[in-house]
């Protein structure tokens, strides 16, 4: 249950933007995050619209897992779609019952960062739905590569973080057998009022954090007998591949936000 | 008598905090080739030397030589590439994201090209039979299965000596075997020296020489067959010897005329067939 949660949340399908390089699509979030701004009429929406269907497309991705992003935040974007439609009074009024009256700048307003909100959340949930983890990793590590100059530790967070993953499915099954001990013994972790029930996770998650440290400890153990002394003068042995289809999407990105800045108003 | 690889003089560790000495004026010898076995109930130095061997820690007196070079803060790396290590708890040794992955950290570290890198894993992982899952990973695999991956990350790096230390205590009968059997072919074929540290005798008989601890010291050293002559002081040492050991033993004390002392149950089999077959 818990193992779908996190894990669950990359699709592994045959499609060309599974076949992208991480680094391209980090860096395609990157800039859509920034140039999604650039939007502001119809016409610019509906270019990256247009664009966002096309990579969705792409991607082979069944909508089911794509709702499954959008869930959480469509609260979100109703809210702000009818905060927008009450209380923003500009433009032309177009409808009007007692105290409530309608703009169309307001409509327009609603509908656009709405709009925006949903491209967002689609795009951000692509690179993640279509990357597995250790892709991402990857990706991050050759993109913060620069920053090493400014004593920023690259590869030891990226390997902070690939071991925190690779754990991830280990540490919850532990938890789950934690859990199954403590149950055994009394612990009710389903029932009860809401203080209960945070209470009950306390004899779970110390035999949790010991045993997270042991593994930890055993872990550093085993990663220095096997000759692991920091980065230095170190190989990779994972490749990334920068190919064709990745310099055309970043040229598709930039023939994008040209003609968002000039078809914008 | 084949080449010396690793020496120990006279060792002594003590922990901090401790009064009593881990391992204590240790000296012994291992031999090209060879299984050792060392043997000894909780708390009898053996994972300890274990870690000396390494590296990992460095006695307070006495002197390791590998290959004739003294284990000290300068050469320990160059030791480290020589003596391969495969820990008890097959998931806390598990550094990749994936079967290959974790192979390759050895070599990642140890800075091997990406080419040969890659030849290297594939080849560690046929040798261990893992071939067919370079891309698993290692929760979906068995107990017995990372504990082989840990093997061709060891056996990756090419080193003289792999150590085993209880690497097979977590496992199920199965497992053990596997791994066992594993060692056993990968030292055929390499020439590799293998020192198991364990406390299961049954492995410990199979082995070619064996080194007996208790409180830190060197209790007793030999074949096999000599170790487990004394029964009753293995047994004081907190240490069982294996069935057959004593079920030979029982038969040859009520009159049941076996000449030779057998140390594994095809042994015993054997031999009492031919007893059966000459009465």
């Amino acid at each position: 249950m818990l193992d779908k949660m996190i894990l669950g949340r990359y699709v592994p399908v045959d499609s060309t933007v599974h076949k992208l390089d991480p680094r391209s699509k980090l860096l395609l979030v990157f800039l859509f995050v920034c140039i999604i701004f650039l939007a502001n009429n119809l016409v610019t929406y509906g270019l990256v619209g247009l664009f966002t269907l096309l990579l969705l497309m792409l991607s082979k991705i069944p909508i089911r897992f794509l709702y499954n992003g959008l869930k959480p935040i469509l609260f979100l974007i109703v809210f702000t779609f009818i905060l927008h439609i009450l209380f923003t009074k500009e433009g032309e009024l177009l409808y009007k019952l007692g105290w409530l009256e309608i703009y169309d700048g307001g409509l327009r307003q609603g509908l656009f960062i709405s709009l925006r909100f949903t491209f967002l959340i689609l795009v951000t949930s692509l690179l993640t739905l279509t990357t597995n983890p250790i892709s991402i990793t990857d990706g991050m590590e050759t993109l913060l590569h620069p920053f090493k100059k400014w004593k920023l530790p690259v590869h030891e967070l990226s390997l902070m973080m690939s071991i925190a993953l690779r754990f991830i499915p280990t540490l919850m099954e532990e938890t789950d057998k934690i859990m199954k001990a403590q149950m055994a013994r009394g612990v009710d972790f389903t029932s009860g009022p809401l203080k209960e029930r945070i209470k009950a996770i306390i004899p779970l998650l110390v035999p949790l954090f010991v045993s997270a440290f042991k593994r930890a400890e055993e872990l550093a153990i085993a990663m220095e007998a096997r000759g692991y002394r920091g980065g230095e003068g170190r190989t990779k042995y994972r490749q990334l591949k920068w190919q064709t289809a990745d310099t055309l999407l970043m040229l598709s990105l930039v023939v994008l936000t040209i003609f968002l800045v000039l078809l914008r108003s | 008598m084949a080449k010396k690889l690793v020496s120990l003089e006279n060792i002594v560790f003590k922990y901090e905090g401790q009064t009593r000495n881990a391992v204590d004026h240790v000296s012994f010898d291992i031999y090209e080739g060879e299984w050792l076995a060392l043997v000894g109930h909780n708390g009898s130095g053996k994972s300890t030397l274990a870690k000396l061997l390494n590296g990992l820690q460095f006695p307070q007196e006495g002197s390791i030589l590998v290959n004739g070079t003294e284990l000290t803060e300068e050469t320990v790396w160059e030791a480290r590439s020589k003596i391969g290590m495969v820990f008890q708890n097959p998931d806390n040794q598990f550094v990749g994201a994936t079967v290959q992955d974790d192979v390759a950290f050895g070599l990642e570290n140890a800075g091997i090209p990406l080419p040969e890198m890659v030849k290297r894993v594939q080849n560690a992982l046929n040798k261990v039979k893992m071939g067919s899952f370079l891309n698993q990973e290692p929760h979906h695999l068995s107990g017995g299965q990372k504990q082989r991956v840990a093997i061709a990350g060891v056996i990756a790096l090419q080193p003289d000596l792999i150590i085993l230390d209880e690497a097979t205590s977590m496992l199920d009968p199965r497992g053990r075997e596997e791994v066992l059997e594993t060692v056993r072919e990968l030292k055929e074929e390499n020439l590799l020296t293998v020192i198991s540290i364990t406390h299961d005798l049954e492995e410990a008989a199979k082995a070619d020489r064996m080194i007996v601890m208790n409180e830190g010291k060197l209790y007793r050293q030999g074949i096999p067959t000599d170790i487990f002559q004394m029964e009753g002081e293995l047994i004081e040492l907190g240490l069982d010897i294996p069935f057959s050991v004593k079920l030979s033993k029982e038969f040859k004390e009520h009159g049941i005329g076996l000449v030779k002392s057998h140390l594994t149950e095809e042994e015993l089999v054997r031999e009492l067939c031919e007893l059966h077959s000459k009465m």
